[in-house]
């Protein structure tokens, strides 16, 4: 079976990577709601590990191996990746490509993966949820599924960079104007809100080694979004929801302001838009209280 | 002609340390600043959205050791240096690298740190400074988000060759305490978190599969090839 086939076939493995098990499971429980019901029939990754970039820094050959192996897994099932987290969707993609183009490189980590059973051979792809649902499920058919259009939301987006960065390697959307997750809010009937360095990093990977900066990157885009009159932002990316989500309380202390703005995964507000009930969405693990921003959006079908 | 006073004076104090102002005017990038640079308050913002009212912030501690600053010895430059980086993946485009300063000034670390300027890293590895790049604590404040690799007009991929940097600087045994936690919770558990047992019963409260098991006998075997399993483990693979 092609790459190309197994795109048309609803089935993907669904790489969780570490971040998402480990802290972020509302995303994961929205997600798995949400693409069972625009018809992706996730299947679970026995055996995966992680994708490797947190600790390219340290031996990038070991990256190398790990996102291989990944690949591997994948190749023999025969089923493409969607995995949450931009990073292991970002470096699963780069890995499967510099491993197809690049003989030597492909050989070189073929002998280590040897040793383990297992061949890198590149017959499957890996895409991160926002390339599956514009590319493999449609806006149109997203559309469709619309029940309860969330038109008096106002909600800004941060992507994350790995979203589409280095876009060489990623290959989806353009970094410098990106249009994919902003199409994905519109079609929700939300209004969308443009502000200030809207594609700047919130400084998420070096928060363990510096945790300041990080906190005063956030805090710039939460004025910029609150400038900008946004009321619920979107994430697609677990650690920079960690960031906007679990540390703007710290953020609003550390700084003396108020921000007050629910950070939902992307799949927690589609899945508003087409019905779900807050419940299922796991909307309750979020730190910042959403309840204002759920009676806004479900206000239409309780009145009728 | 006014540009010739100034260089007059800065003249004058070449009587006392003749050698420093002459590395100073060799590479005057590197050079100790004149005055001490000021700790501020307040964090930069950026000059397109002034924010109406600044807020209060607590005072920043020194970040680093600002090893990139000192003199620079004649002997500190390896010519070989950007030869080797140039071998590696991502480090190809080093020597095209004009210093226009692209990186740096779309650096979203660049804006709140007072020592971490990516155009200083790559102007290191150029000159072949190894001993200094590869010991500077402002190695590790990048946040790989690939702002600078994407609009380098010279294609230099500046994260890449900053991670060439850094396998480089473990391979000497320098490396923030959180890669080795990092790197044995993917030898124990085979991903970089230790997840907590209630987390993972949480997951079954939730209606959430188990996670998958993983297969930690391939991570050693991995780990052993690519000498990944050293670092972590401290030990001979």
């Amino acid at each position: 079976m092609t790459a190309a086939e197994q795109g048309s076939s609803s089935k993907r493995l669904l790489f969780l990577g570490c971040a998402v098990p480990y802290r972020v499971s509302s995303y994961e429980i929205s997600a798995r709601r949400v693409l069972s019901k625009l018809g992706i029939d996730l299947v679970e990754m026995p055996e995966y590990n992680c994708c490797g970039l947190p600790i390219d820094p340290v031996n990038h050959e070991m990256m190398l191996a790990l996102a291989a192996r990944n690949l591997c897994l994948a190749e023999k099932q025969g089923i493409s990746i969607v995995a949450l987290c931009p990073g292991c969707a970002g470096t699963l993609r780069k890995v499967n490509k510099k491993l197809k183009e690049d003989k030597a490189l492909r050989e070189k980590i073929n002998g280590y993966l040897k040793e383990t059973g297992l061949e890198f051979r590149g017959t499957v792809e890996a895409k991160h949820i926002l390339q599956l649902l514009v590319e493999d499920v449609g806006l149109e058919k997203i559309k469709n599924a619309v029940r309860n259009p969330l038109t008096e939301l106002s909600v800004a987006e941060h992507a994350g960079c790995h979203v589409s960065r280095p876009a060489k390697d990623v290959g989806f959307d353009d970094p410098e104007n990106p249009e994919m997750l902003k199409k994905l809010i519109e079609v929700t009937g939300a209004r969308y809100i443009e502000y200030t360095d809207k594609t700047a990093c919130c400084g998420a990977p070096i928060a363990g080694v510096n945790d300041r900066i990080p906190l005063q990157l956030t805090r710039e885009k939460l004025h910029h979004m609150k400038e900008a009159a946004a009321k619920v932002l979107v994430t697609v990316c677990p650690f920079c929801h960690m960031m906007f989500d679990t540390n703007q309380l710290r953020i609003e202390k550390m700084f003396n302001e108020d921000f007050k703005i629910p950070v939902l995964h992307y799949p927690q507000l589609l899945g508003l838009a087409m019905g779900l009930s807050p419940e299922e969405l796991a909307l309750k693990e979020l730190r910042v209280d959403p309840s204002l921003m759920i009676s806004l959006a479900t206000r239409k079908t309780e009145g009728n | 002609m006014p540009q010739t006073a100034p260089r007059k004076r800065k003249a004058e104090p070449k009587k006392k340390s003749l050698k420093a102002t002459k590395k100073a005017e060799l590479v005057p990038e590197f050079a100790p600043p004149q005055t001490p640079v000021p700790t501020p308050t307040l964090p930069p913002l950026p000059a397109s959205t002034p924010l109406p009212q600044p807020p209060k912030v607590e005072e920043k501690p020194p970040e680093t050791t600002l090893v990139e600053m000192a003199p620079i010895r004649a002997d500190e430059f390896d010519p070989y240096f950007k030869v080797e980086i140039g071998k590696m993946h991502g480090g190809e485009k080093l020597k095209l690298c004009f210093q226009c300063g692209t990186c740096t000034s779309d650096c979203p670390i660049a804006r709140f740190s007072n020592s971490y300027r990516p155009r200083h890293i790559i102007r290191m590895a150029q000159l072949g400074l190894r001993d200094r790049v590869l010991s500077s604590e402002t190695l590790w404040l990048c946040a790989s988000c690939f702002t600078c690799t994407d609009r380098c007009p010279q294609d230099v991929e500046v994260a890449s060759v900053i991670r060439i940097l850094r396998n480089a600087a473990v391979k000497r045994g320098i490396m923030p305490p959180i890669f080795k936690e990092l790197g044995a919770s993917i030898l124990d558990t085979c991903i970089a978190y230790q997840i907590p047992e209630l987390r993972l019963k949480k997951r079954g409260e939730a209606g959430l599969p188990p996670l998958p098991k993983g297969n930690p006998e391939a991570m050693a075997k991995l780990a052993k090839a690519t000498g990944f399993w050293s670092t972590v483990r401290g030990e001979a693979a």
